[in-house]
């Protein structure tokens, strides 16, 4: 299976992302080590010139793990019709164990990256580069964990058989079976509905918060990262529980991947890029926030922090106006009143 | 966000009158990468429309075709088999069906010739499928004979000619009435090749095939659901090693993208010592690199995908249709329908466009570490 166009370019994408982090990793370790801006040695000078190669290539790299989330559920979904048993992405990513492993591992990627990416940006734009030590070594950290998802997705594309009869969303998103989002599938309609609203409105809230005092207040930041993940969190619990049905049309399909279907106009993307792009915003608010004290990123991390919450508001509010309308527009009665 | 944009602008501005200042060189990366572009694309776009057509070919045929198997080969199915499947519930129809092969030595070509189950044609006469009407210029009310497998001529009328839009499953098909075959084949009488049944629910579809095979130990249920997945991935297994013979050329285009980069013209450096004397910065001068790359990449893809379009959808796809398709002797001429997919369509531009990246990084960033005193100096 592994000679599938879309594997091949993911496994290039991995490769690379790996690639990268190997060759400068070397780099990251001399930076933290020898690392001093008031120097004017010869050393100084060519780690100070070799910054800009090394955060444009994880810029790219990291930039491209952004991307690849999206090609692998967009492939899972695809490949769906080359297994027994699998009706959606779902289907794809249980023929073997580690499948849904694999879509984790990229999602955290996802967010990871996308906090070291808004990390990246403030430092590059502060005159003496004060996070530059803190940065590689936040890369070093980063790098096993990119690492380990490039293996799971290789041993899972390895793993792919076609013969195998895999089960589908159809078992998987029941509301009877013992599993995480099984549980979030069995909430009741209207507790997840309030749950659903109430976080995304106070994420939003939290932004809007935040961006009107300038990307200034700490605790605003923070708890906007908070909101945010939770957010994150409950949408998708609120996605399984009832946003689904109304789509679907149907009282007991939970599947949060069948959305993503051509049969569904694709609408599943509608709601998950703008929440996506939400969430990593709102915890990069957060994440660059600890730095606003160093005297050259005071301007920059308000300003910066700032825009970030605008993004954050703006994509919550897409993903709630986008699923209000999927509810809106569906003709279902799940709520009797 | 407006200056940011306002500086974009600008940046995009000044690349654009730079890489016209270099025309001859940036025109020769700009064609290769077109090329490579569009053979990925054609492959892409190729395989992806055949494997549309192939489905919905099979959308029409039967959910569940039963041979009878003996000493592990197809065996004609005997006479009371089909009594003795039984009524299994959610099939709506059991027929057994007629057909075989028969090797013409004039075209050297093996026909299809079948028993249709509706409107068969009269004893004596049959329809044939347009790729034979080609070979041997038959057409309609003409006769011909055929030398059966036991000697004897027989000769048919060519009552009619199959329509050109069903060619692809058509075209070597040879129609009969049941007579007429049994009689050529010198086939045992309530004997029949295999049989067809039709299940109306999709996910009863595998129950029914569980139930044959325990009531016909000796039978073979074969599901539409599978031959169409065999051919999906018969046809990306086919896609994906051109691509893996072509990611050759895409290693080649990432060396040739590298030298090209890093093989700075002196008036090249001259410029960017230039810019950064008058205040660039090393971060400006990767950005409009970037700008280059990216405008070079963009318009690269665009050319070439639509050049790959107009060959598959407009020329057949002539230069990769003999990998891709397979062949035959009377093989089906056939228009593929457009389809552009967006998997397609990300997966290609990760092919081209990362590779492009990747292999002009290093370069560019030691084009713009440049110092301009020591550029301007030599």
């Amino acid at each position: 299976m592994i000679f599938q166009p879309a594997i091949i370019a993911l496994l290039l994408a991995s490769a690379l992302c790996v690639l990268a982090l190997a060759a400068s990793a070397p780099f990251a370790v001399e930076v933290i080590r020898r690392w001093d801006i008031k120097s004017g040695s010869e050393r100084q000078l060519q780690l100070e010139r070799r910054t800009y190669l090394f955060s444009t290539l994880l810029t790219f790299v990291l930039g491209l793990q952004l991307a690849a989330v999206l090609l692998f559920v967009f492939n899972a979904e695809k490949m769906s019709g080359m297994f027994v048993g699998a009706m959606c992405a779902v289907g794809t990513l249980n023929v073997n164990a580690l499948g849904f492993p694999a879509l984790n591992a990229k999602i955290a990627v996802f967010f990871l990256a996308a906090i070291w990416l808004a990390i990246n940006h403030v430092d590059c734009r502060a005159r003496d580069y004060p996070l530059v030590r803190m940065k590689y070594a936040l890369l070093l950290a980063l790098a096993p964990l990119l690492a380990a998802s490039a293996w799971i997705e290789l041993q899972y594309f390895l793993g792919l058989k076609a013969d195998v009869i895999t089960s589908c969303c159809g078992s998987l998103f029941s509301e009877g079976s013992p599993t995480l989002a099984a549980e979030a599938s069995s909430l009741a309609p209207v507790p997840a509905m309030w749950l659903f609203y109430g976080s995304l409105g106070a994420a939003i809230a939290l932004a809007a918060w935040h961006g009107h005092g300038g990307g200034r207040s700490r605790a605003a930041a923070y708890f906007l990262a908070g909101a945010s993940a939770l957010a994150f969190a409950a949408t998708i619990a609120g996605i399984l529980s009832f946003v689904s049905l109304y789509i679907y049309e149907h009282p007991h399909h939970h599947c949060p991947f069948c959305v993503l279907k051509p049969e569904y106009g694709y609408q599943g993307y509608w709601l998950y890029v703008p929440l996506f792009g939400a969430t990593a915003a709102g915890l990069a608010a957060g994440a660059v926030q600890p730095f606003a004290r160093i005297e050259s990123l005071r301007g920059i991390v308000a300003g910066f922090s700032r825009r970030l919450a605008a993004i954050a508001a703006n994509g919550f509010a897409l993903t709630a106006a986008i699923a209000t309308a999927m509810i809106w527009q569906s003709r279902l009665i799940l709520l009797e009143h | 966000m407006k200056l940011w944009l306002a500086k974009q602008r600008y940046l995009i501005d000044f690349t654009l009158a730079s890489l016209a200042r270099r025309k001859a060189r940036n025109l020769g990366l700009l064609f290769v990468y077109i090329v490579l572009v569009f053979m990925l694309a054609s492959v892409t776009l190729y395989t992806h429309a055949l494997r549309q057509e192939a489905a919905r070919v099979l959308a029409a045929s039967p959910e569940v075709i039963l041979q009878r198997m003996v000493a592990g080969r197809h065996d004609l199915i005997p006479p009371g088999y089909q009594e003795r499947i039984g009524r299994i519930r959610g099939v709506q129809k059991v027929e057994g069906r007629l057909w075989g092969y028969y090797y013409d030595a004039v075209t050297k070509a093996n026909y299809t010739f079948m028993v249709p189950a509706e409107n068969a044609p009269a004893a004596g006469e049959i329809i044939v499928g347009p790729a034979l009407e080609r070979a041997r210029g038959l057409a309609k009310n003409n006769g011909i004979s055929f030398r059966s497998y036991s000697g004897k001529l027989h000769t048919f009328i060519v009552a009619e000619v199959l329509p050109q839009a069903s060619e692809l499953v058509s075209a070597d098909l040879v129609l009969m009435s049941e007579a007429s075959f049994r009689a050529f084949f010198d086939y045992p009488a309530g004997h029949y090749t295999d049989i067809a049944l039709s299940v109306a629910n999709p996910l009863e579809v595998r129950n029914v095939a569980v139930k044959l095979a325990a009531a016909l130990p000796d039978a073979r249920p074969i599901l539409r659901d599978e031959v169409l997945r065999t051919y999906a991935s018969i046809f990306d297994w086919r896609e994906g090693i051109v691509l893996a013979l072509l990611s050759a050329a895409i290693l080649a285009f990432g060396i040739l993208a590298w030298e090209k980069a890093s093989g700075l013209s002196a008036e090249e450096k001259r410029e960017i010592g230039i810019l950064k004397a008058i205040g660039w910065e090393t971060g400006d001068v990767i950005k409009m690199k970037f700008w280059e790359g990216l405008l070079i990449s963009l318009t690269a893809f665009l050319i070439g995908f639509v050049a790959a379009y107009v060959h598959v959808f407009h020329f057949s796809a002539s230069l990769f249709e003999p990998v891709l398709k397979g062949w035959a002797v009377l093989y089906p001429r056939f228009q593929l329908t457009p389809h552009i997919d967006g998997v397609q369509v990300a997966t290609l531009f990760f092919f081209t466009v990362v590779p492009y990246a990747a292999a002009v990084l290093v370069p560019i960033w030691k084009a713009a570490i440049t110092d301009p005193d020591s550029v301007m100096r030599s």
